[in-house]
């Protein structure tokens, strides 16, 4: 039986029938008091950018702008990742909540969830609930209204800026930043864009304070973490941690007692290999938790029956077929890489082959215009350093 | 304004606020790389050769598209820099089909240029064009588009959306299949393209380059059967010798007219003579036109009446705004009513069975030869125009004359149908053709001068984006005295998203233009997609100064004072706009589909 070393929390699903409540409460304070409290709790974007919540909300305040928008991510497509479906499933209205009361604090009066193309079977509960929660906000004489927008399934369209040109009508394909949404976001109007988890951890903000959420976790990475758990481990699902437990103790937990390897962070996340897994704890310090696309805490285990070789060949099909092409270190670099693999691997160049590929993965990271090219050296390069041997022979 | 400063490779500078990382650069005379970005067009960041490192941060920064801010420390040339930057161009070469030496842009590429300067071996990455079904769409007379060439700049979607408002070429697929593609990837010919080249002419590849004709033409030089004219296009003479060395704003006519001869051309004559009977034609249809709506009331008759002289405006018209082709001058452009004249009245003149008469043109523009296939364009009996080059085909068989242009005394073109005025001349540049048209239809309604000093038009000239001017008739000749007291109302665009605001306001009811001036490039003319390569605003100011200059140092500054038109018509056509006008100088239009 695997053992129970991590507390399992229940914030984020506990279900709570007082969102009006809540609601009224946080609206009744004032907008700086508020941000104080995000500031304070430490919560940090759950999309994978640990962008802090606070700071993103005050800096939408201060921008000018005829409009303004909130919208909330759930175009949530990072492989192995699959807790906002869950959230927005159990708990819409935290969700809502949190949109509404960054809706007041910035003077926007229009919200949008960006739903994932493959959620469409969430589409008539959301209307629902989002019809039930205008009455709430009427109630309240607040002007908001939240629209669902739903997206098309091309995974680019979950980064921020993208997900912007989709909602406006053009291709999914990511604006140069500066400038960032808070200034410049959907229509050119400052805009804050959260992920799901984000917005519903607000709520638990806003519902027992601050010091309740910064209790748990470590230093820079406070409170919990909604797990997406999948790969060899005989209890797939999502689990609720605290944030800053080690892998050693992850795998402990959930594995099948012979991980050799997991995957934090879906395919743009990093590759820790059993001999790191004491060492290596999941928080934003070690940037472990992938860096800028919408990861947001997938765990895949591999253990010693799964080929690193075929995991990373998976990863970088993905990534051939999910760049939006517009930026040549992301588009070329790509297919370079899963050609290079499969050319080492078939004996067509040498293993020294490798290196020049380690050396593209870095200068795709520090060259590519956005999340998705960045982010592909995380996986290509943990999993060339660390099972070289399995990409040869 | 705010002045930003900041440290470029240790040396500090002060900048305009809002400046890119790139300019701030050029500011030190710092040249740092780029192939997406073009000054003509919007900063698109995808290429990422332009990488700066900014000291202290872990990602470098794409020069083009980040703009200055206080205390910043760019290293335009690090180890990192330079790393990054071998990378992406070698990315790029792994993508395009490096086939150099068959290319037509083989010298004149940017990637070509960028691979040598950073030296990108052969040990390089895994070729990715072989792996991929490539076509080549050499369907259109105009444009061919190579896509095993492209690296998704993105540059000529940029041109065809914000120059030019069409939207033909657009990125189509995601990730490896991404591609620049049209509606539906039907062949150019297909679909809403103009033909306009400005696509061809931003093009950092051999992806997009004109259908060339240079081996024909050389063919019908050679065959001694074969009587070859040729006719040079306004604006080819002061951007030709851009393209053989020389600096951007000069004017080489008369070397231009001596290397066409050395090549063998038979006759070597100027369509800025049609570019005068187009005046007399398209000037007296629209006194014609005012007269039909201000006298008689006639409702079939409509104003504003449009120029017809640009083919990529044409075929806009025909695509985007077909209500409005009764508005369009019936007159045909320079080069087909030359054409047409060479083949009939030249060839008779010269004692030439058209048969055997070749029939060539240069132009600043790939339009021209899809113009030139025009069914239309047949009324000589034979296809009026035969092949049309452009000035970069030119060059490029001057060049392979080994003549040496620069030192080439300068010569005359032949006559008859070589003489031309200032006024032919500035059709190349915009609003040019609105001036010439105006120093005629003034003097022939009132028998004065156009009241402007030295006869220069000047509140139609200059690079605004649309201009408007107005002239007020007074005191008239009696045949023309209804324009007594009449302001006439003229509008010039150049670029055809210029020529929508203008057809959107006349769409409106917004504005009651009497002559509308449309060029499909920017700048007119002298900005044509045919033109050398770079072309760019600093570039087109000086090509249009060029043009005035050679427009002042002319004796004959009126279309309808030059000798050979007076001849012309006493000879042949007897009256503007008289019955062999019509036959051979007028044309009809052809409604399109917007798909």
């Amino acid at each position: 039986m695997p053992k129970k070393n991590l507390k399992r929390l229940d914030l984020i699903f506990k279900n709570e029938h007082d969102g009006e409540k809540v609601l009224m409460k946080t609206l009744a304070r004032p907008a700086q008091e508020i941000v104080n409290y995000l500031i304070i709790s430490g919560l940090k974007g759950r999309g994978g950018a640990g962008y802090p919540t606070g700071l993103k909300w005050k800096l939408a305040s201060e921008a000018e702008g005829e409009m303004k928008y909130v919208i909330c991510n759930a175009d949530e497509g990072e492989p192995g990742t699959f807790k906002d479906r869950e959230i927005l499933s159990q708990v819409p209205n935290k969700v809502l909540v949190g949109m509404a009361v960054c809706a007041k604090i910035i003077g926007a009066h229009q919200g949008f969830i960006y739903l994932r193309g493959e959620y469409k079977f969430l589409l008539q509960q959301l209307n629902d609930v989002i019809d039930d929660f205008h009455v709430w906000t009427n109630k309240m004489g607040m002007d908001f209204r939240v629209n669902i927008f739903l997206g098309s399934g091309a995974y680019i369209c979950g980064e921020e800026t993208a997900l912007f040109e989709s909602m406006e009508g053009f291709r999914g394909e990511p604006r140069n930043k500066p400038p960032f949404p808070t200034q410049a976001g959907y229509r050119g109007m400052p805009t804050v864009i959260n992920n799901v988890e984000t917005l519903a951890h607000a709520f638990s903000i806003f519902k027992y304070g601050p010091e309740m959420f910064k209790d748990l976790g470590v230093q820079d990475s406070r409170g919990s973490k909604v797990f997406s758990v999948s790969g060899d481990t005989p209890i797939p699902g999502i689990y609720e941690l605290e944030f800053g437990m080690s892998v050693q103790k992850f795998v402990e937990d959930f594995g099948d007692g012979d991980a050799k390897a997991v995957q934090v962070g879906g395919a743009a996340g990093f590759c820790v290999p059993r001999k790191k897994f004491v060492n290596t704890k999941i928080g934003y310090q070690g940037k472990l938790t992938g860096e800028s696309l919408p990861t947001g805490g997938s765990m895949m285990i591999f253990n010693s029956s799964r080929s690193m070789y075929n995991v990373l060949h998976n990863y970088l099909d993905f990534f051939v077929e999910e760049s939006c092409g517009q930026c040549t270190p992301c588009r070329v670099g790509t297919q370079q890489l899963l050609l290079g693999i499969e050319a080492v691997k078939k004996g067509e160049r040498s293993s020294d082959y490798l290196n020049r590929l380690l050396d593209l993965a870095e200068n795709m990271r520090v060259t590519a215009k956005c999340g998705l090219g960045q982010s592909v050296a995380n996986s290509f390069s943990s999993i060339v350093e660390n099972f070289k041997e399995e990409m040869i022979y | 304004m705010n002045r930003v400063n900041l440290n470029i490779d240790s040396i500090q500078v002060s900048v305009a606020q809002g400046t890119t990382l790139l300019n701030a650069a050029k500011e030190l005379k710092i040249k740092i790389p780029t192939l997406c970005h073009h000054e003509d067009l919007c900063v698109a960041g995808n290429c990422r050769v332009c990488v700066v490192e900014q000291v202290g941060s872990d990602r470098l920064l794409p020069a083009c598209a980040t703009p200055v801010s206080e205390g910043m420390e760019i290293r335009t040339n690090s180890l990192k820099v330079r790393n990054a930057r071998k990378t992406v161009i070698d990315l790029l070469v792994s993508e395009h089909r490096a086939d150099c030496t068959r290319c037509f842009k083989n010298g004149n590429c940017e990637l070509q240029q960028l691979s040598s300067e950073y030296l990108i071996g052969e040990d390089s990455y895994i070729d990715l064009v072989s792996l991929k079904e490539y076509t080549i769409d050499y369907f259109s007379p105009s444009i061919i588009k190579d896509d095993s060439k492209c690296i998704r700049c993105q540059r000529c979607v940029r041109t065809c959306d914000e120059l030019q408002a069409i939207g033909a070429l657009t990125v189509a697929y995601k990730g490896e299949d991404m591609k620049i593609s049209s509606f539906f990837e039907k062949p150019m010919y297909e679909v809403i393209c103009t033909n306009c080249g400005q696509c061809v002419n931003r093009c950092p590849t051999g992806a997009l380059v004109e259908h060339n004709y240079i081996d024909e033409v050389w063919a019908a030089i050679s065959n001694p059967n074969k009587h070859v004219v040729v006719q040079t296009a306004p604006a080819v003479r002061i951007a030709l010798g851009e393209a053989l060395g020389m600096p951007p704003g000069n004017i080489v006519t008369g070397k231009m007219v001596g290397a066409l001869r050395r090549m063998g051309f038979n006759s070597v004559l100027d369509t800025d003579f049609t570019a005068d009977l187009t005046i007399i034609e398209e000037g007296n249809e629209l006194l014609q036109r005012l007269k039909s709506v201000l006298v008689d009331k006639n409702p079939d008759v409509h104003l504003p009446m449009t120029t017809s002289c640009s083919p990529g405006w044409v075929k806009y018209i025909e695509h985007m705004y077909p209500d409005y082709l009764p508005n369009l001058s019936t007159a045909k452009s320079p080069q087909q009513m030359f054409g047409a004249l060479a083949k009939t009245y030249y060839a008779k003149k010269m004692n030439i069975e058209p048969e055997d008469m070749v029939s060539v043109s240069v132009m600043p523009c790939t339009a021209k030869k899809y113009e030139a296939n025009r069914p239309e364009m047949h009324s000589s009996g034979y296809k009026d125009v035969d092949l049309v080059l452009t000035t970069r085909e030119l060059a490029k068989m001057i060049q392979q004359a080994g003549i040496g242009f620069e030192s080439l005394e300068n010569e005359e073109f032949d006559s008859f149908m070589g003489v031309s005025s200032g006024a032919g001349v500035i059709f190349g540049a915009t609003g040019g053709v609105m001036e010439a048209a105006l120093r005629t239809a003034y003097e022939v309604v009132t028998g004065r001068e156009v009241p402007f000093k030295g006869l220069n038009i000047t509140p139609v000239r200059g690079m605004d984006e649309v201009k408007e001017a107005t002239i007020k008739i007074e005191d008239a000749l009696p045949e023309w005295d209804f324009l007594n007291g009449v302001e006439l109302k003229t509008c010039i665009a150049h670029g055809l998203a210029n020529a929508k605001i203008v057809m959107d306001k006349v769409k409106n009811g917004e504005a009651s233009y009497h002559f509308i001036e449309i060029m499909a490039c920017p700048g007119g003319c002298l900005g044509g997609g045919g033109q050398p390569i770079p072309t760019n605003a600093a570039i087109r100011q000086q090509r249009s100064d060029a043009i005035y200059r050679e427009d002042t140092g002319k004796p004959i500054r009126k279309s309808h004072e030059n000798p050979e038109i007076i001849k012309l018509y006493k000879e042949f056509l007897k009256k503007p706009l008289g019955h062999k006008s019509h036959e051979l100088l007028h044309t009809s239009y052809t409604e399109r589909n917007r798909y």
